[in-house]
């Protein structure tokens, strides 16, 4: 069936609600307005306001009230317009939702889950294009997904809401309009596992390219270009930034022995950074070449779209950062 | 000043009992005291001494299926709401057998069994918390009541005035009950805030909202059994402002050089203990056995959960890192629906 990645989240949504009646829809503008990016669109009609409830503008305020709901054995989730936004909550997920199970003890589980939009892109200025899910990984207690294709856009939810602790599923917003086919049963994924999408054939020459969500469609065009001089590729989605999937990316670069990552996020202090080490840490004498990044320069994204282009991770720049990690090898 | 209202005390046996509860705590804060300076115990430590009526007054009102939540200054609410003081103290101590084995500490005591919420140590970062077991509450159609303590300087916070708007907004059954001891640390209200009226700024959200005298339990009690009552039955959050004072330093590490011992004095003589204690005696309900019967029977279970503490296992280093997340395959309190696996398809497969 044909499909988008919004309508596969607005799916997700649907049959989550329709599954569970503790389930609920939470944030600014979900309502009346159809969602900010229009994900729940339609959610009103059919499941009335108290289940697709509008909130003010109070992130620190509804994010808080999901958790205390979650902890009274609902099963909220929450959708922050933008991650941009959810520093405004940081104070509610960190301290709290984070933190409840160890400091009771663990009695008092949070199973809430707290949606929102990442990323740049679309020219909208520095402070709509942070990408801080790594931030959020840094997080031990959180459970952090980003879903990058329309597999996981429809089934990480259901299986988000059945986790018994706080998940952030990030979606990226150029990924909204992502359209292509999916089964029709299509339904709920695994949420502990990368994925290998794509594996290196026999070419002499053979590079990892680790990425995840928004970063995810130009990696793979990369992908089919480097293929084109010769250059073998295993491409893999992280899908959840925390716990990593340490055995997937380690099992892709023995038999590789270079890999690149590709994050949208900062370079310094990234979840980039999380895995160049893990892969230095514990893979070090299988690499051929030294661990390549693909970041988004260390600047606030810029409006002007050449600026904001120049600032992001490309193409271009994985190809190349490809290329190097091969030469190096030799 | 050492007068109770009315000077009347209608029911001695619930005078007594009352009393009882309030000397439970101030004993059992006394001993921690004691115990850090003995460094049995460590971390930072509020003591609620002066402010005791408020908890007592307020946790007579409540049902067992009630929620609580209260700040890091709590060991007076855990322990009126029902958690023993020797899991309190265990706590203090770091054991397995403290009310959180030892991860919370003196400002993060929980309990699953009364519905006690914690030991929030953000200031204001309690409130939306309680905003949400309300909403819970709501949306399953429960007849239950969240009471939320917090001190007079949370209400200079963002969350303060979120979750006052989003209760009303939705209508929740919350009780908001702002503990006003006149200082944020060693910030004297007036120096923090355009409007020192605190129960003024509640009801700009259009919730009802009254002070009451925080150091009369009486008193306490009969405001909040009003707002229990209505918030309960339906009309919506309710809020108290219970003036009260802090007899002691905010903390461990306070010398308290912002307000003058004459006023500490002066509001000492209102202690709630010696009010309702001296009221009782006028009235010729509490004979001085009785009063020492009360003292010997307190000091008897703060003996016995001192020893219940010391005797205390510490937490096996190899549980560390429990608790970060769940154990999948236990039942938890939540009642979430874990172990359940996931169903089949998509990239991950």
């Amino acid at each position: 069936m044909k499909t988008t990645y919004r309508e596969a989240m607005r799916a997700a949504l649907r049959e989550a609600m329709q599954r569970d009646e503790r389930v609920f829809l939470m944030g600014e503008d979900v309502g009346r307005y159809g969602g900010s990016f229009a994900v729940s669109l339609g959610l009103l009609e059919e499941f009335g306001p108290e289940r697709i409830r509008d909130t003010p503008l109070s992130e620190s305020g509804f994010v808080g009230a999901g958790i205390g709901a979650a902890l009274g054995g609902m099963r909220p989730v929450v959708e922050i317009m933008t991650v941009n936004f959810s520093l405004l909550a940081l104070d509610q997920i960190v301290n709290n939702a984070a933190t409840l199970l160890h400091m009771s003890g663990g009695q008092f589980n949070v199973p809430i889950v707290i949606r929102m939009t990442t990323g740049a892109g679309r020219q909208l200025g520095a402070q709509h294009s942070h990408s801080l899910e790594g931030w959020y990984a840094h997080i031990p207690g959180l459970r952090i997904l980003a879903p990058a294709t329309l597999a996981d856009a429809r089934g990480m939810l259901w299986t988000a809401l059945q986790d018994p602790d706080p998940v952030l599923i990030f979606e990226h917003g150029s990924l909204y309009n992502v359209a292509g086919e999916l089964d029709e049963d299509a339904g709920a994924v695994g949420i502990d596992k990368a994925a290998l999408l794509r594996q290196a054939d026999g070419t002499a020459d053979t590079v990892t390219l680790i990425t995840y969500c928004g970063t995810l469609p130009l990696v793979l065009e990369a992908a089919d270009q480097l293929a084109g001089e010769g250059i073998g590729t295993d491409v893999v989605d992280l899908r959840t930034l925390r716990p990593l999937d340490t055995h997937t990316l380690l099992d892709s670069v023995a038999r590789t022995h270079r890999a690149v990552v590709v994050d949208e996020g900062w370079r310094s202090g990234s979840i980039s950074a999380e895995i160049a080490a893990r892969i230095s840490e514990q893979a070090f004498f299988d690499l051929d070449a030294p661990v390549e990044r693909v970041c988004s320069e260390e600047v606030p994204v810029p409006y002007a779209k050449h600026l904001e282009q120049a600032a992001l991770p490309s193409v271009e720049r994985v190809m190349a950062a490809a290329r190097r990690a091969v030469g190096a090898g030799g | 000043m050492s007068t109770l209202r009315g000077q009347t005390v209608p029911d001695p046996e619930h005078a007594l009992h009352l009393l009882r509860q309030m000397l439970r705590v101030r004993r059992l804060e006394e001993k921690c005291i004691e115990l850090y300076s003995a460094a049995k115990i460590r971390g930072f430590l509020h003591v609620y001494i002066g402010e005791e009526a408020v908890a007592a007054g307020v946790m007579e009102t409540l049902s067992p299926e009630d929620a609580v939540v209260a700040t890091y200054r709590e060991h007076g609410h855990a322990l009126l709401r029902g958690v023993s003081a020797g899991a309190i103290l265990a706590e203090m101590y770091g054991h397995a057998e403290g009310c959180c084995r030892g991860r919370g500490g003196s400002m993060h005591l929980f309990d699953a069994a009364t519905r006690f919420y914690g030991g929030n140590a953000i200031v204001a970062g309690g409130l939306p918390l309680a905003v949400g077991l309300a909403l819970a509450d709501r949306m399953a159609a429960r007849q239950q009541v969240t009471v939320c303590f917090f001190g007079e300087g949370a209400v200079a916070e963002g969350e303060f005035h979120e979750s006052m708007n989003l209760a009303a907004l939705w209508q929740l059954p919350v009780l908001f009950c702002c503990e006003n001891n006149l200082y944020a640390m060693g910030t004297a209200l007036g120096r923090s805030e355009s409007q020192t009226d605190i129960a003024l700024k509640a009801a700009s959200y259009e919730i009802p909202a009254w002070a009451v005298d925080g150091m009369d339990v009486l008193a306490v009690e009969e405001a909040a059994r009003r707002a229990v009552d209505a918030v309960r039955s339906g009309g919506g959050p309710h809020f108290l402002e219970l003036r009260t004072y802090r007899f002691r330093a905010h903390s461990m590490f306070d010398p308290e050089l912002y307000r003058e011992k004459s006023e500490v004095a002066q509001w000492m003589e209102r202690d709630p203990i010696s009010l309702l204690r001296g009221a009782m005696q006028a009235a010729g309900q509490l004979p001085d056995d009785g009063w020492a019967g009360l003292q010997a029977d307190v000091d008897a279970e703060i003996s016995t959960a001192v020893g219940f503490a010391e005797n205390g296992t510490p937490e096996p280093v190899s549980e560390l890192a429990r608790f970060v997340y769940s154990d999948r395959l236990e039942e938890n309190n939540s009642g979430t629906d874990i172990g359940k696996e996931p169903g089949k398809g998509g990239a991950a497969e």
